[in-house]
């Protein structure tokens, strides 16, 4: 076995860990954690994808603002109230949406798996030309994307806000 | 991977610790004499000669104390979010080199893991105020939150303008580009984006909002004491230091000294020091010498000037760089806005009126005054 | 090359486990000194209580979550993923040519009307 796959391996347990964690504590905030710890473990597996940048993206926007956010939200929720929370009547809704992803996943993962001879990184500067040149309308409507999500944030806090 | 590579490796990591933690005792008995001379006070006297073994009693102190838990920590969380502040601070110094070469490593995305890890540690702030259980950390908890994501916009635009002057976000790079000119003389608006928002990531007066003594005693440290809180203090000092070392780095040449080679590296470190450590006393002069921002003046402060001012210097290094104009007219251009600016901000703040306040009373509900 | 990308990585691994054990191995001492006794534990009921400028806890624990708090954090996020797409930008500008400098001009107004948007609807203000 090599190096790599050990540590491939190391790296699934944590993020399999961590995601387990967050379905298992009965704290939110301390699934909130353990969220943190799954997304750290997925930037792990970037880097062992050669993808760095990609990881050092989900350290930034995972790894700090997304879970900042996810606390704020728990807070917002008044943790305190939902400390004993057991179950959700929505289980089983959840359970066929979790097989249905699976069953995506997997498939596309049996249909279109990488060889493992041919590993090779794709540098950062080549990202930033296929980013600006091949990819430059994608680029743009990710900036409108950005916008309306900005817009709508404020709308519904203005709603929330002056009731 | 050789023996004498892995030897220099360990000698490497040892060096950084040691090198950090004799820099982390000399910043706080700096700060305190120093602080302590701006009020003609003496500052620490007892301990040593001019005080200088005062740090380390302090820490024997801290170390030797009395662990006062409130019953109603999270212990788990508790114990977890000084060290969730502490790793992000101590793992940006893999890249941040201190002369030619020398450096852990040199990472060829150095500025932007430097970004990303840094905004790490917000996290674990939150955390440990919530985790304490009480109002004035949880508060520190989320005024920390939400000043460092502020201000995090800003400090990643300014580096970004470094990254586009040296067309590399290789710290080692950066400084060999400014072999001629520093960036402070070509970017003086990044120079005091990146130093503003600095200073504001350290929660630094008079940015202090999370930490308030007088407003939210302490913040999300309130709970901690002894070797918990010894954690977040040694954090906060290496972070100082850091913001210290980026400033001198990005903007002020690193270990570049006209009349000076950088191919000794003795030397170079020697520049190095001297540059970081007076940059961090003007942190400490700012502290000793402005009173604390309120928050909303912080978060306007943040959003209206500061973001709007790096996107400004964005556009015009881009323009610079692209159209090659000639070299003194972005140094031109740049202090011309950061003018306008301080003449726009000094003309607002005699003529604005306060804002209203709408201070809402604590009224607890019957049931929960009963329960507690 | 592959080989160095791993060892440059494999050594920030190390650097964390460094700075995990560092503070832990501070907390773990200091924690290890009151069986020494020389750290002392003498908890009471008032020594345990919550700090609450020495009076006694009133209401609940956590103060209420005040929104304005979920407001900044939600332009953090819009803004930081938009700043971190001028990141391949901004260190190849030159040679991308004129139309991924117009592209990205393009890309910061539309960042600069959320922006003005925000300001505009007072999203900008500490209310």
């Amino acid at each position: 076995m090599s190096l790599s796959l050990v540590v491939f391996y190391l790296l699934g347990a944590v993020c399999l860990g961590g995601a387990v964690g967050v379905v298992v504590s009965r704290n939110v905030v301390h699934s909130a954690l353990l969220l943190l710890v799954s997304l750290m473990g997925v930037a792990g597996l970037y880097l062992l994808l050669l993808a760095e940048f990609l990881a050092l993206v989900q350290v930034l926007i995972y790894g700090g603002a997304i879970t900042i956010i996810v606390l704020f939200v728990i807070m917002l929720t008044r943790v305190q109230e939902f400390r004993a929370m057991k179950d959700n009547p929505q289980w089983p809704l959840a359970v066929v949406a979790a097989l249905a992803m699976f069953v995506l996943l997997a498939a596309a993962m049996i249909k279109g798996a990488p060889s493992e001879t041919t590993r090779q990184s794709v540098s950062f500067e080549e990202l930033g030309s296929s980013l600006f040149t091949q990819w430059a309308v994608p680029f743009e409507v990710a900036s409108l994307v950005l916008l309306v999500a900005l817009i709508g944030a404020i709308v519904i806090a203005r709603e929330g806000g002056e009731e | 991977m050789s023996a004498l590579e892995t030897l220099l490796l360990v000698l490497a990591i040892f060096g950084v610790l040691t090198g950090l933690s004799v820099i982390v005792l000399s910043l706080i008995w700096l700060e305190r004499k120093f602080l302590g001379r701006m009020q003609m006070r003496m500052g620490p006297m007892h301990v040593g000669p001019f005080g200088l073994l005062q740090p380390v009693a302090d820490a024997v102190k801290l170390m030797a104390k009395e662990d006062l838990l409130s019953s109603l920590v999270d212990r788990v969380v508790y114990w977890v979010a000084p060290l969730a502040v502490f790793v992000p601070t101590f793992m940006i110094w893999v890249t941040i080199p201190v002369a030619r070469d020398l450096v852990i490593r040199n990472l060829d995305m150095g500025l932007f893991y430097i970004i990303a890890f840094s905004v790490l540690s917000i996290v674990g702030l939150v955390t440990a105020g919530w985790a304490s259980s009480n109002k004035y950390a949880v508060l520190g908890g989320f005024r920390a939150a939400a000043q460092l994501v502020s201000y995090e916009i800003p400090l990643i635009l300014a580096v970004l303008g470094v990254a586009m002057l040296a067309q590399s976000m290789n710290l080692e790079e950066v400084v060999n580009s400014q072999s001629t000119v520093v960036y402070a003389l070509v970017q003086p608006l990044g120079l005091v984006i990146f130093f503003i928002a600095g200073l504001a990531e350290l929660g630094r007066t008079p940015f202090d909002i999370h930490p308030a003594e007088s407003e939210v005693v302490g913040g999300p440290f309130v709970e901690y004491s002894g070797a918990h809180w010894a954690v977040f203090f040694l954090a906060e000092y290496i972070n100082t230091f850091a913001i210290a070392a980026l400033t001198v780095l990005l903007f002020l040449g690193g270990w570049l000294f006209p009349g000076i080679s950088g191919d000794v590296s003795a030397l170079g470190v020697l520049v190095f020091l001297v540059k970081t450590y007076l940059v961090i006393l003007v942190v400490f002069w700012i502290r000793g010498t402005y009173p604390r921002l309120r928050i909303d003046q912080l978060m306007s402060l943040g959003w209206k000037v500061l973001v709007p001012l790096a996107l400004v210097n964005v556009v015009i290094t881009a323009s610079y760089m692209f159209y090659g104009w000639s070299a003194w007219s972005l140094s031109l251009m740049s202090l011309a806005i950061l003018g306008a600016a301080i003449w726009g901000l000094s003309k607002r703040m005699r003529t604005a009126p306060t804002p209203e306040y709408t201070v809402k009373l604590y009224v607890p509900a019957p049931e929960a005054s009963n329960a507690g | 090359m592959l080989e160095d990308y791993f060892r440059q990585y494999g050594l920030i691994a190390i650097f964390t486990a460094i700075a995990v054990i560092l503070p832990g191995s501070l907390l773990v001492v200091s924690w290890l000194l009151s069986f020494l006794r020389i750290r002392p534990s003498k908890p009471n009921d008032v020594k345990r209580s919550p700090y609450e400028c020495g009076m006694e806890l009133i209401g609940d624990r956590w103060p209420q979550f005040n929104f304005r708090y979920y407001m900044f954090a939600i332009l953090f996020v819009v803004f930081d993923v938009e700043t971190i797409f001028i990141y391949p930008w901004a260190v190849q500008f030159k040679q991308l040519g004129f139309f991924a400098f117009a592209e990205m001009l393009v890309f910061i107004l539309i960042l600069v009307i959320g922006w003005a948007y925000a300001w505009n609807h007072k999203a900008l203000e500490w209310r």
